[in-house]
């Protein structure tokens, strides 16, 4: 089917009313009039009001009203929240601990210490805005004013300090210190900020330097090390020794009475016997030669009886070991 | 002429919004101005916020800032009074006072700058020069705390002592730049050491003394750590060969002791007289062949011995 081409020539434009127009351009005067007057200030801020370029009040959060049409003009600032500036690293995202790689940063971290030395620090400041009058229009590029406050002070600080009060246990009372002269300096320059906290983050020796340091803890911990294994070696061994020598003397006095006893024993055995031999002497020794004798001879396994007329003894020697 | 008159009325009331444009203008909180006729500065400068009127088209109103402004100075390498090189960045704080004499001088914040660049960091340069390094980064002669324990106390060092310290030093840099700076209508509130840094070859000197520095901490540690351990080993054998020696000694003691009193007990049994010592000779003897004579030995007898005296004859001859 064929549809008619359209033709300019039959569009008709509606009617413009002038009447309907100047209603309508009114209308919109009269709104942007209307939402000129009215502005609503958050809760952790207050609005600062000028009047042809002049201050003229501070406002309070909630609905506030001024003058329209670029009259009066409001300026926010957040005086109730807490704000923080970075120094030496950058948090990758608001609240996570992870951080770029601080390379980036290390002309703003790497700090001399009064030693020569050098140590990288990174730190934060946390801060409030409390008088919103200067920090807008006292002092031009307020937050880079205060990054620069901090650079030099932290340096200053650090400058006066040794490198191992930095990195360990002197950090407390480097961020204490810097603290207070950071807020000295803000008074002076009229910045209108108030120092909460700095806090350091990492301050370690610098890279290339770091391994030596760790060197330095190792070697302190192998001096433990070998301390204490020397200790227990000495433990091991006194103690037992010790119990060793009591034993060798334990031992001692057990043979000693040992020996002792049969001493006596022996010796009273003794005495016994010699009385009663004294009563009959001859008999008792032929007795005992002959009790001997007998077990002698019982026991004795080749005996040979000699008598000195005989010539001699090989050749009988010779004949023994035939027999068996 | 009736076509006209709206076109006149037009441009009359456009021709009034001009000069009432340029009769009025404002000035904010942080602005300060100066009215120039012709070019030429009239009157004092208004600083006070708000809108102020002046003649229109012929006079002209000059705008400047009131608040501090910033200046940082090209980081830069700068010889010390010791022939150290160090990166040195510094920044400033300064306003304009004399909006006036600013004017009449630089006329306007660029020129400004530049001429404070001159200046200021001239000057610095002029006091890294005069001054050793030291003395440039330590501001006090305050001496290092001690950590606590003393396995730490070796690490403790002794800071340099200086005359003048960093705080000093930028003082003298802005008393010595102000008089001039004030000549420009400009007001030097501040300058500071914003960054201090080693040249690259002096940073390379200073890891490596850094390192050695800690590699003879480590060293020292590990060799007291050894000399203690020998020491308390040395002790060990030393008590070892005392705990020894004694005990051996109070044995052998005793034992010498109960050996002793054991011969003076067989004595005083055996010694008696000439008859207990023969008896006991012939008794100890008879036991002895009892014990030592055994199958395996040979006996050789002669018919002289007592024993056989009865073997060759009855009566025993």
């Amino acid at each position: 089917m064929d549809q008619q081409p359209f033709d300019m020539k039959n569009v008709q434009l509606p009617k413009i009313n002038p009447k309907m127009v100047t209603a309508i351009v009114f209308a919109l005067l009269a709104l942007s009039f209307i939402s000129s007057l009215w502005f609503t200030v958050a809760p952790e801020e207050v609005g600062v009001v000028l009047r042809f370029g002049e201050y003229t009040r501070t406002v309070n959060p909630g609905l506030n009203f001024k003058m329209p049409f670029g009259v009066e003009e409001v300026i926010k600032v957040p005086v109730e929240r807490q704000l923080k500036l970075e120094f030496g690293f950058r948090s990758s995202t608001p609240g996570v601990r992870t951080r770029y790689a601080n390379t980036k940063y290390q002309e703003e971290s790497l700090l001399l210490t009064g030693d020569l030395n050098a140590a990288e620090v990174e730190w934060i400041v946390q801060f409030r805005i409390k008088d919103p009058y200067q920090y807008l229009f006292r002092v031009r590029n307020a937050e880079q004013t205060f990054r620069d406050i901090n650079e030099a002070i932290m340096r200053g600080i650090v400058g006066d300090r040794t490198v191992d009060e930095v990195i360990t246990f002197g950090r407390q009372e480097v961020a204490d210190a810097v603290k207070v002269k950071i807020q000295e300096l803000c008074d002076q320059y009229e910045l209108g900020i108030k120092v909460d906290q700095v806090v350091l983050q990492d301050a370690n020796a610098p890279g290339p330097v770091q391994s030596a340091f760790n060197e330095v803890n190792e070697a302190e911990q192998e001096k433990e090390k070998l301390i204490n294994q020397a200790k227990s070696e000495y433990n091991k061994i006194i103690p037992r020794a010790r119990g060793i020598a009591e034993k060798t003397i334990q031992e001692a006095q057990g043979y000693a009475l040992a020996r002792v006893n049969r001493a006596r024993g022996e010796a009273s055995k003794f005495d016994s016997i010699f009385a009663e031999y004294s009563k009959a002497k001859e008999v008792t020794r032929q007795r005992i030669y002959l009790e001997t004798m007998n077990d002698v001879l019982q026991n004795v396994g080749r005996k040979l009886i000699t008598d000195e007329s005989a010539a001699g003894i090989l050749p009988l020697f010779q004949f023994e070991k035939g027999v068996k | 002429m009736d076509k006209a008159k709206p076109l006149i009325a037009a441009g009359i009331i456009f021709f009034m919004f001009i000069i009432a444009y340029s009769s009025a203008y404002v000035v904010h909180e942080t602005e300060q101005v100066i009215i120039t006729q012709f070019g030429k500065p009239i009157g004092d400068p208004i600083a006070t916020p708000g809108i102020h009127f002046k003649i229109p088209i012929v006079q002209e109103a000059n705008f400047f800032d009131k608040r501090f402004l910033e200046w940082d100075g090209d980081p830069n390498q700068v010889p010390t009074k010791d022939k150290r090189f160090i990166w040195v960045d510094t920044y400033a704080r300064w306003r304009i006072k004399d909006p006036l004499l600013f004017f009449q001088r630089v006329q306007d914040e660029r020129r400004a700058q530049s001429r404070l660049d001159d200046m200021l960091d001239g000057e610095t340069r002029n006091a890294i020069a005069k001054h050793l390094l030291v003395e440039i980064v330590r501001s006090t002669n305050r001496q290092p705390e001690l950590p606590e324990g003393s396995a730490e106390g070796e690490l403790a060092v002794e800071l340099q002592k200086i005359k003048i310290g960093r705080e000093e030093i930028t003082r003298s840099i802005v008393a010595a730049a102000a008089p001039r700076t004030l000549e420009l209508g400009i007001e030097l509130l501040d300058l500071r050491f914003k960054r201090i840094n080693y040249v690259e070859e002096v940073q390379k000197k200073i890891y490596e003394r850094m390192i050695t520095e800690r590699k003879r901490i480590a060293d020292k540690f590990r060799s007291e750590g050894q000399g203690l351990a020998f020491r308390i080993l040395g002790d060990k054998e030393r008590e070892l060969k005392k705990i020894e020696s004694g005990a051996y000694r109070t044995a052998q003691e005793i034992i010498g002791k109960a050996d002793a009193e054991a011969t003076a007990i067989y004595a005083a049994a055996y010694n008696k007289n000439d008859e207990s010592r023969e008896f006991y000779q012939f008794l100890k003897t008879m036991e002895t062949y009892k014990t030592t004579m055994s199958e395996k030995d040979w006996l050789i007898l002669s018919t002289k011995g007592s024993f056989f005296k009865y073997l060759q004859d009855m009566s025993g001859n």
